[in-house]
């Protein structure tokens, strides 16, 4: 290892201990930590923004491609900033208009058409489609489950009846998947932690 | 002018998608603008989130201005931002330092510091999720049972340990199992929240275009 992967470890492995120390308790080297990670975090955008966005989606069409008109959004962009000045805040509402109004119209038609209808469709499907008893039963399992789950969120009625007998087999599915769901979150985090107890057993302790 | 011109803007942006979506995108001029559209998005999105950094630097140089409680970290949030995003945006034809190239200090920092510590503070919820599973997995009535046979039976799925203890069971009961809970019921109950939530949406998008919806405006 070279003088400067040395470096490079120790501080990775600093950093790793100091976030970890938070589960004894709060303490200073992990405040230290924390605020670090904060404005590293922050730099990254900054830096990710302007070579992505303003550089590549607006000062060089601008500029090299002849799109002048792009001046528009940027002066848009600007608008943003008016936010900070209690007088002129409000042309902040005109960018913000824009994105709201734009991405509702891509919402609007996507939404529908690109979510609900799939979804139904794959839904409703034969149960003589091939694949036998069990695909039959699996499709019914789907049916039931996609309807209860939807009646369980519908709260213009109060869940008594039908409704309640439907909505209890929709809280019984949502538990399903939320297990399922729930299991597979601790499997990533723990993949993680298998990851940085690697890191610092492997790399940092074995370069002792 | 304050509030009217911005519900004509969202109508106006909103009403070009709507309509751009029954037109070809590379033919006609309607299926163009909404491409622009699209574009001058992005670009807005972009001073937004710059925006965003402006706010955070904003309200920590106060804080270390006057000196407010915990002020001398926040001289380090400070630091790392300057140190991050201002060698970044520099051109690298000045010095192979500068940029976002490999080799730069935003390439350099980004792998030995940001990248590590977001992975060590995902792997602290390890042990958060872990004291969290022990009050949700409690048998107290029939759905968390539900919840606590689903979520084990997933966990030791994904483990060879538990796969082998689960091949021991007779038949295709394993395969099954995993059938109907991840392609029936789990299948099932994320096309309930996807219908119900874009059907949400649809509608919340439709009250902004028509300028019912402005509750993103703010007060004033």
């Amino acid at each position: 290892m070279s003088g400067i992967e040395i470096f490079q470890t120790w501080l990775v492995a600093f950093f790793t201990l100091a976030l970890f120390s938070f589960l004894y308790k709060d303490n200073p080297v992990y405040k230290l930590a924390e605020h670090i990670f904060a404005g590293l975090t922050t730099g990254y955008q900054v830096g990710l923004i302007w070579d992505t966005v303003v550089l590549q989606k607006l000062w060089d069409p601008m500029i090299y491609d002849g799109k002048w008109w792009l001046f528009v959004p940027g002066i848009l962009g600007i608008m943003m900033f008016s936010r900070f000045t209690s007088k002129y805040s409000w042309l902040s509402r005109i960018p913000l208009a824009f994105v709201m109004g734009t991405t509702g119209g891509i919402f609007l038609t996507t939404q529908l058409h690109g979510l609900v209808l799939p979804a139904m469709k794959s839904t409703m499907l034969p149960l003589g489609g091939g694949g036998g008893f069990a695909a039959a039963l699996l499709a019914v399992v789907v049916v039931v489950g996609v309807i209860s789950t939807l009646i369980y969120f519908y709260f213009s009625k109060e869940h008594t009846g039908a409704l309640g007998v439907t909505a209890k087999i929709g809280i019984w599915f949502i538990m399903i998947s939320f297990g399922a769901h729930f299991g597979y979150t601790v499997m990533g985090r723990v993949s993680l932690l298998i990851g940085r107890m690697q890191f610092l057993i492997n790399d940092w302790i074995g370069s002792f | 002018m304050k509030t009217t011109a911005p519900v004509v803007i969202a109508f106006l942006g909103g009403f070009i998608m709507v309509v751009s979506f029954f037109f070809n995108e590379e033919t006609t001029f309607v299926g163009g603008l909404s491409q622009e559209l699209l574009n001058w998005m992005i670009i807005i999105g972009g001073f937004t989130l710059l925006l965003g950094v402006v706010s955070i630097t904003r309200v920590n140089w106060a804080a270390v201005s006057n000196k407010k409680e915990g002020w001398i970290y926040k001289i380090f949030t400070l630091l790392s931002i300057l140190v991050m995003s201002i060698p970044s945006v520099l051109p690298n034809s000045w010095s192979p330092l500068l940029g976002r190239d490999v080799g730069s200090i935003y390439d350099w920092l980004f792998n030995y510091l940001q990248a590590p510590m977001m992975a060590t503070m995902f792997a602290t919820l390890a042990f958060y999720i872990a004291s969290a599973a022990y009050r949700a997995f409690r048998a107290r009535n029939a759905e968390a049972t539900l919840l606590l046979i689903t979520a084990t039976l997933v966990m030791l799925w994904r483990v060879p340990m538990g796969e082998s203890f689960l091949n021991l069971f007779p038949g295709d009961i394993p395969y099954f199992l995993n059938t109907y809970i991840m392609n029936g019921a789990n299948l099932a109950v994320q096309r309930g929240i996807i219908i119900g939530a874009a059907l949400g949406a649809a509608s919340m998008s439709l009250r902004i275009i028509l300028g019912i919806e402005r509750t993103y405006m703010g007060r004033g």
